[in-house]
């Protein structure tokens, strides 16, 4: 076994060229081995040339286009935003004048209602004072009328006990005079 | 070899051998068109692209999934990165920069899976990325803006008496880019992957491996890091290279 794979090493070797050892481990820098370079370099064109052409025509216009596309839908995003908050902006004036208005109205409405109210009221005291006014003269006249009764009745009193008293007394009295002179004493 | 010389002592460290070129199939020499582990992980990364970035986005919803709202950042990241960094008429350069971007970043973090491969750890790799890199540029500078391309290395609000000074040390800086572009990469990849295998080699002594074992575990914790670190340095220096070549003039 040993020997058939030292055989194998040393023949390897012998193939690998002058960089390995016999028993397959490099000899001085890999990097500087010039046997090598050509497969190198022919490989590293070939891996670059396909990833630049998988790039170039592939992927970069693909994920250029994401990104622009991105950037265009952010970009409209943010507009109609701006938009809608505009929209927002108007709205909250609108009913904020529709408020004011409401309240002015309802002001206009209240101050007409008192007036109208106050017109009934002032109406109604002015009804109101009117009758008062009439019955208070009514019945100052109705107490002049009874005083005047009173006086005529407290004459006729008067005359009538005069009269009597005059008789009772035994006189012989001339109503005439009895009463002209209770009517002068009532006078004076 | 150091290791050669441990092994005597049961210790047995072969850091480079995860960095061996191995061909897939039997065991013949390795000519330029031989599927080997190259190929294998390249070929796996390529996968992993195309299921992140187009089935991922299979769906193309404005409301993504969370596989697209990953695809979508890495996209935006390397994006912005490219607009920053180049203006606005270094964005058509986009796809081939994110073509970069990506493949070194998956064959990075698919590197990091034990038992893997890593492309980016290999010198040839990186330098081609970064060569490739340098010319596409220059010869995108001077096809832009002909000699005035040149102005790049003459500072015209620097003094007069230290501009040619100055050109020098600036055409010397130029021409390191790709050298310091692609060996940065493959450098910190290969010498995090070294490590760890260092430390895998000392947990054999029973003694010291909770510590080798707890090494490893903070090792590939900063791996983790690096492979997403230089993909980011690859791609931003590579975009100022670019700019470089669009914009000379500052």
């Amino acid at each position: 076994m040993a020997t058939e794979s030292t055989a194998d090493a040393a023949h390897g070797a012998a193939d690998l060229g002058a960089c390995v050892s016999e028993t397959g481990s490099a000899i001085g820098m890999p990097q500087l081995c010039a046997d090598w370079m050509p497969n190198q370099i022919f490989w590293l064109v070939v891996a670059l040339v396909v990833i630049y052409f998988v790039l170039s025509r592939i992927a970069l216009p693909r994920i250029g286009g994401v990104l622009a596309e991105r950037k265009g839908t952010i970009t409209n995003d943010l507009t109609a935003a701006e938009e809608l908050k505009a929209k927002a902006v108007e709205a909250e004036k609108a009913y904020q004048d529709a408020l004011a208005r409401a309240r002015t109205e309802a002001a206009k409405i209240v101050a007409e209602a008192k007036a109208e109210i106050q017109k009934d009221l002032d109406a109604a005291t002015a009804r109101a004072d009117a009758e008062i006014a009439a019955k208070a003269s009514e019945s100052e006249k109705r107490i002049g009328e009874i005083r005047a009764g009173a006086l005529d009745a407290v004459t006729e009193v008067a005359k009538d006990t005069a009269k009597e008293l005059v008789a009772a007394l035994g006189g012989k009295a001339d109503a005439k005079s009895v009463t002209a002179a209770v009517t002068a004493r009532l006078k004076g | 070899m150091a290791e050669e010389a441990h092994s005597e002592g049961g210790l047995v460290f072969h850091p480079m051998d995860q960095f061996i070129v191995k061909p897939l199939f039997g065991h013949g020499p390795i000519e330029w068109y031989t599927p080997t582990n190259v190929t294998l992980w390249m070929g796996l990364a390529v996968l992993c692209v195309i299921g992140l970035f187009v089935l991922g986005t299979r769906g193309r919803a404005v409301i993504p999934s969370r596989i697209q709202s990953v695809a979508e950042l890495a996209y935006g990241f390397i994006y912005k990165m490219v607009e920053d960094i180049c203006g606005h008429d270094g964005v058509k350069y986009f796809p081939k920069i994110f073509t970069l971007f990506v493949f070194i970043i998956f064959t990075n973090y698919l590197g990091l899976l034990p038992m893997s491969f890593t492309p980016t750890s290999h010198i040839a790799v990186t330098a081609v990325l970064g060569f490739g890199v340098f010319f596409a540029v220059t010869l995108l500078g001077f096809y832009k803006h002909g000699a005035h391309f040149l102005g790049l290395f003459w500072m015209s609000d620097a003094p007069l008496i230290l501009r040619p000074i100055i050109a020098v040390i600036e055409v010397i800086s130029y021409f390191v880019r790709p050298v310091s572009h692609s060996i940065r990469l493959a450098g910190n990849i290969m010498a995090g992957h070294a490590v760890i295998k260092v430390f895998a080699g000392f947990a054999a002594i029973a003694a010291i491996s909770p510590v080798s074992i707890a090494a490893i575990v903070a090792i590939y914790g900063l791996e983790v890091l690096v492979a997403f670190i230089q993909a980011y340095v690859f791609t931003i220096l590579t975009c100022v290279y670019l700019k470089d070549a669009l914009h000379p003039g500052h």
